[in-house]
């Protein structure tokens, strides 16, 4: 036993290393219960409220997908929408040769790391500012291809096969289930994701990228993961858009708009916490919502409170939340307790 | 025969494109700042000198030296007020402000203005042109416009070498700190390479109005042939970007004369293709 061994050990024993704080614990059962509550919906709400609760789960699953290639992958990208789009189309072309729409989802996800793997070739040759501009560029020209294919509708979009045959509740209860299912799996994708290896390389990458190279941490492998599971992530998002929609228009699906929704969310719930995007994805819903009747004003308020967020209050209301509480639904760091004292 | 009219015509928009990504790239080059926000100004320009126009009467040549140094000051306001201070916060914060400051933008336009499609009246001078040879017409207004970015781009070249102020922008560009222990005001500087950046972009704006409609919706896309422009020429050099904007001009002109569909996506093809196989672009500058 080495010298180092053996102080470590002796180090160790004095302190009690966890992940979870004591309340991490009880928000744990209250998480897994608003799932439960979530889950049972269809069976006692109308499905107005399904149908709205829908685009609130493909946002947060959107905004959790940027959060992690920008808040722990260091990767700023405005071009997301380019996975959304594929995601969409994928569905589209699937369901026309004959699969179940529903199955087509996780399969959009599949895709799009297809697609994202060439992409991160290219992408990656670009840092920092330039590599936001660059993979919305990207998207542009996935947008330009698709539109040339006119099996895909070509510029004036095309509508979903295989769902009319479906009762429009049951159709409506299956499309919520999908967007519940796509929203747990992403924010648990990243919960998990983070825990491990790939986590601690990432943060150690956005943190100092040399330093981390240095400590023998494959940069480029870790930012690219990041990238695929990300891609995933969107194209599968963008499945769910075009299940619940039951048709897709190219200058939407791949409207830099995703992006900005993606950014603002995560920027004004906190980037760099699992919880940011969740925290985001309802203040964002309820702008929405309550400023309905105003036109474009919304999107107006949403880049002032973004920029004033951005500006003065980096860790955005998460950050907030945490340094006032403690708070972490999804502990992904570690809490250092010695004699009681937590740290 | 046609074909070198493309080629001709593509340089002249070439040169459109540099006087715009000129903001872009000088922006980027003092302050490392990428102005998300960049295309949405030229379109904001536009709108201005419609209501100008339409409220005062006033004829477009006025109107251009009236907004063109407006712009100025707000580039040195835009500065001082919003971006000087996200700029210690690192690059993740002024990406947001000038993204934020976009979509504030677009739709402040589109709620002002609605989402209808505009042009600026250049009257007869916009519209008339002459022959050069054969089967080749030229523009007046491609051709003063082409002349103008040249003009502009070798003004701030000249700007930038032989004036003080000039030295102690390049200097803070290298070194921040080390600028300012020498006596450059770096907040001061920073605030004139932002003038300099919406002066032109303004300018570009209008031009760009003149040749093209526009709506509030405009602005992203115009960002990108200025992004492209910056990167194909090469980071951080003024005559880079130059070239760059006639190499995606000239790519453009010969998209759209093999199908008018291939315009947009023959330019953004070169960028990857520049991005694949030299991305230190055409003319690399000073490195970053």
């Amino acid at each position: 036993m080495t010298l180092s061994n053996l102080l470590t050990e002796r180090a160790a024993a004095n302190v009690d290393v966890r992940r979870a704080a004591r309340t991490s614990k009880l928000s744990g059962g209250a998480l897994l219960a608003a799932v439960v509550l979530l889950a049972a919906l269809p069976y006692v709400v109308f499905s107005d409220v399904t149908d709205t609760l829908v685009n609130l789960y493909v946002l947060v699953a959107l905004a959790s997908m940027w959060n992690l290639l920008a808040g722990f992958g260091g990767l700023v990208s405005v071009g997301q929408q380019a996975f959304v789009g594929i995601g969409a189309y994928s569905v589209i072309a699937l369901a026309d040769l004959g699969v179940q729409p529903y199955l087509a989802v996780p399969l959009a996800a599949v895709t799009c790391v297809v697609f994202a793997v060439p992409t991160s070739w290219l992408a990656f040759r670009l840092r920092g500012d330039y590599f936001a501009v660059g993979t919305w560029v990207i998207a542009e020209v996935y947008r330009l291809l698709v539109v040339r294919v006119d099996a895909l509708g070509g510029a004036s979009g095309k509508g979903l096969a295989g769902l009319s045959g479906l009762d429009p509740v049951l159709r409506g209860a299956l499309t919520y289930w999908v967007a519940l299912a796509l929203t747990l799996a992403t924010v648990g994708g990243c919960y998990l994701l983070l825990r491990g290896r790939v986590g601690l390389s990432l943060m150690a990458v956005r943190d100092e990228e040399t330093a981390a190279s240095a400590a023998g941490i494959d940069v480029t492998r870790a930012k690219r993961i990041v990238y695929l599971v990300s891609a995933a992530g969107c194209g599968a998002a963008g499945g769910v858009i075009t299940v619940s929609s039951l048709s897709v228009n190219p200058d939407a699906i791949f409207n830099v708009q995703w992006s900005a929704y993606m950014i603002f969310i995560v920027v004004i719930g906190g980037i760099g916490f699992v919880e940011g995007p969740l925290l985001g994805a309802v203040v964002f819903f309820t702008l929405q919502q309550l400023l309905a009747d105003y036109g474009a004003w919304y999107l107006v308020i949403l880049g002032a409170v973004g920029i004033a967020v951005a500006r003065w209050l980096p860790g955005g209301l998460w950050g907030l939340v945490r340094d006032r509480t403690g708070l972490s639904l999804f502990p992904v760091g570690y809490y250092v307790r010695s004699s009681g004292h937590a740290r | 025969m046609q074909w070198i009219n493309a080629v001709v015509q593509g340089l002249l928009l070439g040169g459109l494109y540099a006087l715009f990504a000129t903001g872009l790239s000088l922006m980027f080059g003092v302050m490392r700042i990428v102005n998300l926000a960049h295309g949405d100004l030229a379109v904001v320009a536009s709108f201005l000198a419609l209501a100008l126009i339409s409220g005062t009467g006033l004829p477009l040549w006025v109107v251009i030296v009236v907004t063109v140094p407006l712009f100025a000051v707000l580039g040195y306001l835009t500065q001082r007020v919003l971006l000087q201070g996200s700029l210690s916060s690192g690059p993740l914060a002024t990406l947001l402000v000038t993204f934020g400051l976009s979509i504030v933008l677009q739709n402040v336009l589109l709620e002002i203005f609605s989402a209808d499609t505009r042009t600026l009246d250049g009257g007869a001078f916009a519209t008339s042109s002459f022959q050069l040879a054969g089967s080749i017409t030229v523009g007046w207004l491609p051709l003063v416009t082409f002349l103008l970015a040249c003009a502009v781009l070798a003004g701030i070249q000249v700007f930038l070498s032989r004036t003080g102020l000039g030295r102690m922008l390049r200097a803070s560009s290298d070194d921040r700190e080390t600028a300012n222990l020498v006596g450059a005001d770096s907040r001061h500087v920073y605030g004139v390479a932002t003038a300099i950046a919406f002066a032109t972009v303004a300018l570009a704006g209008l031009m760009f109005a003149m040749r093209s409609s526009f709506d509030p919706a405009t602005g992203p896309s115009r960002l990108i042939f200025a992004f492209e422009a910056v990167v194909i020429g090469g980071l951080g050099s003024l005559w880079g970007t130059l070239l760059g904007g006639i190499v995606l001009g000239v790519t453009q002109s010969l998209g759209a004369q093999i199908d008018p569909a291939m315009t947009l996506l023959a330019g953004h093809l070169v960028f990857l293709a520049v991005l694949a196989f030299r991305p230190q672009g055409l003319l690399a500058g000073r490195t970053a």
